[in-house]
């Protein structure tokens, strides 16, 4: 709820003039996103998408150091020098992505290499992709990769029927994307990506399988991208007939309508929680706003830590 | 007393890499118990047990590995089986390891070894010289060592720096050269060296190219031409200084690469010194680079392709007469 609730003030944002560069949502795919960030312990190694607010949220990540990025606040991680979706702390394990698909899952694997080799052992690295980037060079030598060294790696396919503008089946000819972990050796499960029950039952399990020893797992989620590319695109490619069958049912809505039937919660206190994040987003959104722009004067304009090696800047 | 090759240098550095830093590993194919292609890893995975780890041919996975270890604290080494396979790893070095710092404000020291250039038969796809492209992007080093001493004690530095390396090793010298004993002090990387001192002209070369052009200085010599001959060591980043200086005691400049000739290494020496030091040009500066088509396979034709000691020298001759 946060996620979606943080993208709508994004979009509104966007289509103010506020944000430079792109605004890329994940409406539709929140449930798939948060069951994994819901997963993952602060020792784990993650590397998010595109669409994965939810998942940030959920491993952790600020609302305030997410609106910094999009907003290109100087005292956000990135400092103005990437935006938008491209935002992480390898340090703390959690990778900012670069916008070449497939290209963060040999980056994980060499995280959890290097820790293998430091002798840390229980924990896992996850990275998301959709069903475009398994059409990737990177996606199969990354995979293949894992799968050889036998890394705990978790592998989440967000199978959204359009890779931007491209459907499936100009994508892949295979019946399921899971089918591509038989190639390589790999454990595969298939989840309804808008069911956030089952989502959280399989991730979970995927991911528990990796963190005991069980090697690389891909899950694949069959779910509707509900919104453009990004911002920009009005999406009206998309198949009616997909938007009113099963896969494009909103998330959101399933998983509210399933608290409110279990009785875990009312309408009432959903509507606190909704409340409650929007004044945190607003809240964030007030802040990184009154936060100074990066300042071209003050960089030091250094793409090297070596600083005696630096060329300079003709 | 056996000699010591350059190959020998790079495979002796790489040892004393991980004999002083437990966080060096080195990954790639083949060079496990095979020792690689070219034996530079030779006897070291028996040596250093786990930390010389045979790859899947998958270049883009390799470095990206070595870019999420980095991120670790690791000091992993990529041997590139040839450097024209580094191309399928490209969006991994100029993308991925290559932004990180500027990015993120994170290190990221690999080391990715490029084993290049021509040597004879090597054909299209196991001959190219790759410095160029990789020197245009911004937060890489390249280091083009081109003796026996270089390749050693450079290969140290560079696993010791905190950001990405291109390390550019030349094929034809791995055997050609030899020397006596290992240095135990160099020049710092950034630094360029006179190879060869000498008044009437300066050739500016880097790697094989230094071999070829001291050989072509030595008979220049006999013509009585002193010609002097810097070694760039390190093409990024590249040293101004001491390529300015040997031009204002010369007046006169070529350049020698053996990469393509569109832009490139000897086109920014050029630009370098006509913009910077124009006054103390007494000649056109020239430039000798391989031919604009990909690298032939017959010797008669890759020896036509790339410069050579006579096509050095022809070309000092007609800067000289100037």
């Amino acid at each position: 709820m946060r996620a979606r609730l943080l993208d709508e003030k994004l979009a509104a944002l966007y289509r103010a003039g506020k944000i430079h560069g792109g605004v890329f949502l994940g409406r539709g795919q929140e449930a798939l996103s948060a069951a994994l960030g819901i997963n993952l312990t602060k020792s784990d190694v993650f590397a998010p998408l595109i669409r994965d607010g939810a998942g940030r949220l959920a491993f952790g990540e600020s609302v305030l150091d997410a609106v910094r990025t999009c907003l290109g606040s100087s005292l956000g991680p990135m400092r103005g020098r990437d935006g938008n979706v491209h935002r992480g702390n390898p340090q703390a394990g959690y990778l900012p992505m670069i916008s070449h698909l497939g290209a963060m899952i040999s980056v994980v694997n060499g995280v959890l290499f290097a820790r293998r080799m430091k002798g840390i052992t229980g924990i896992v690295g996850a990275t998301c992709l959709g069903d475009g980037a398994t059409s990737t060079g990177a996606f199969h030598e990354a995979l293949n990769q894992a799968a050889v060294e036998k890394l705990p790696l978790v592998l989440v396919v967000a199978d959204n029927q359009y890779a931007y503008s491209t459907p499936t089946s100009r994508q892949f000819a295979c019946a399921s994307l899971a089918d591509k972990a038989v190639g390589y050796g790999v454990a595969a499960h298939t989840v309804d990506g808008t069911d956030l029950t089952a989502c959280l039952k399989v991730v979970g399990g995927a991911v528990a399988d990796a963190r005991t020893g069980k090697g690389p797992q891909l899950v694949v989620a069959k779910l509707l991208r509900l919104c453009g590319h990004g911002e920009h695109d009005d999406a009206n490619y998309i198949d009616p007939k997909l938007k009113n069958s099963p896969l494009g049912r909103d998330c959101l809505k399933v998983a509210e309508e399933n608290i409110l039937q279990r009785k875990w919660a009312d309408a009432a206190q959903l509507a606190v929680w909704r409340s409650e994040a929007v004044r945190e987003i607003e809240e964030a959104v007030a802040q990184a706003q009154r936060e100074p722009a990066p300042d071209p004067f003050a960089q030091d304009w250094s793409a090297l830590s070596t600083r005696h090696l630096l060329e300079g800047n003709g | 007393m056996s000699l010591i090759t350059y190959l020998d240098a790079i495979c002796e550095a790489q040892a004393h890499a991980l004999r002083d830093d437990p966080r060096v590993f080195i990954y790639g194919q083949d060079v496990g118990a095979f020792g690689g292609a070219f034996k530079a890893t030779k006897n070291l995975a028996r040596e250093f047990p786990g930390r010389v780890i045979d790859s899947p041919i998958s270049e883009d996975a390799m470095v990206g590995l070595a870019v999420g270890a980095a991120i670790e604290g690791m000091r992993p080494i990529i041997e590139m089986q040839f450097a024209d396979f580094s191309t399928v790893g490209f969006n991994q070095i100029v993308n991925q390891a290559a932004s990180l710092f500027w990015r993120t404000n994170v290190s990221c020291p690999i080391t990715v070894r490029l084993p290049f250039g021509g040597t004879s038969g090597g054909g299209p796809f196991h001959s190219q010289s790759l410095e160029t492209i990789y020197a245009h992007y911004p937060g890489l080093i390249v280091l083009t060592p081109a003796t026996v001493e270089d390749a050693y004690s450079m290969l140290i530095e560079a696993v010791a720096i905190d950001d990405p390396v291109i390390f550019c090793e030349h094929k034809f010298l791995y055997r050609h050269l030899k020397v006596e004993k290992l240095p135990s002090e160099a020049l710092p990387i950034g630094k360029a060296r006179i190879a060869r001192e000498g008044r009437d002209l300066t050739i500016v070369a880097y790697s094989a190219m230094v071999q070829d052009a001291l050989e072509a200085a030595g008979e220049l010599a006999t013509e009585g031409w002193e010609v002097e001959v810097v070694d760039l060591r390190s093409v990024k980043p590249l040293d101004t200084d001491t390529v300015m200086a040997s031009v204002s005691r010369t007046g006169k400049l070529l350049a020698v690469g053996e990469a393509f000739p569109w832009g490139g290494v000897t086109a920014e020496v050029i630009a370098r010194v006509t913009s910077e030091g124009f006054e103390l040009l007494d000649a056109p500066p020239q430039r000798l680079n391989a031919k604009d088509t990909p690298i032939p396979y017959h010797p008669n034709l890759w020896a036509a392709h790339r410069p050579t000691v006579r096509s050095i020298g022809a070309a000092a001759r007609k800067i000289l007469r100037h």
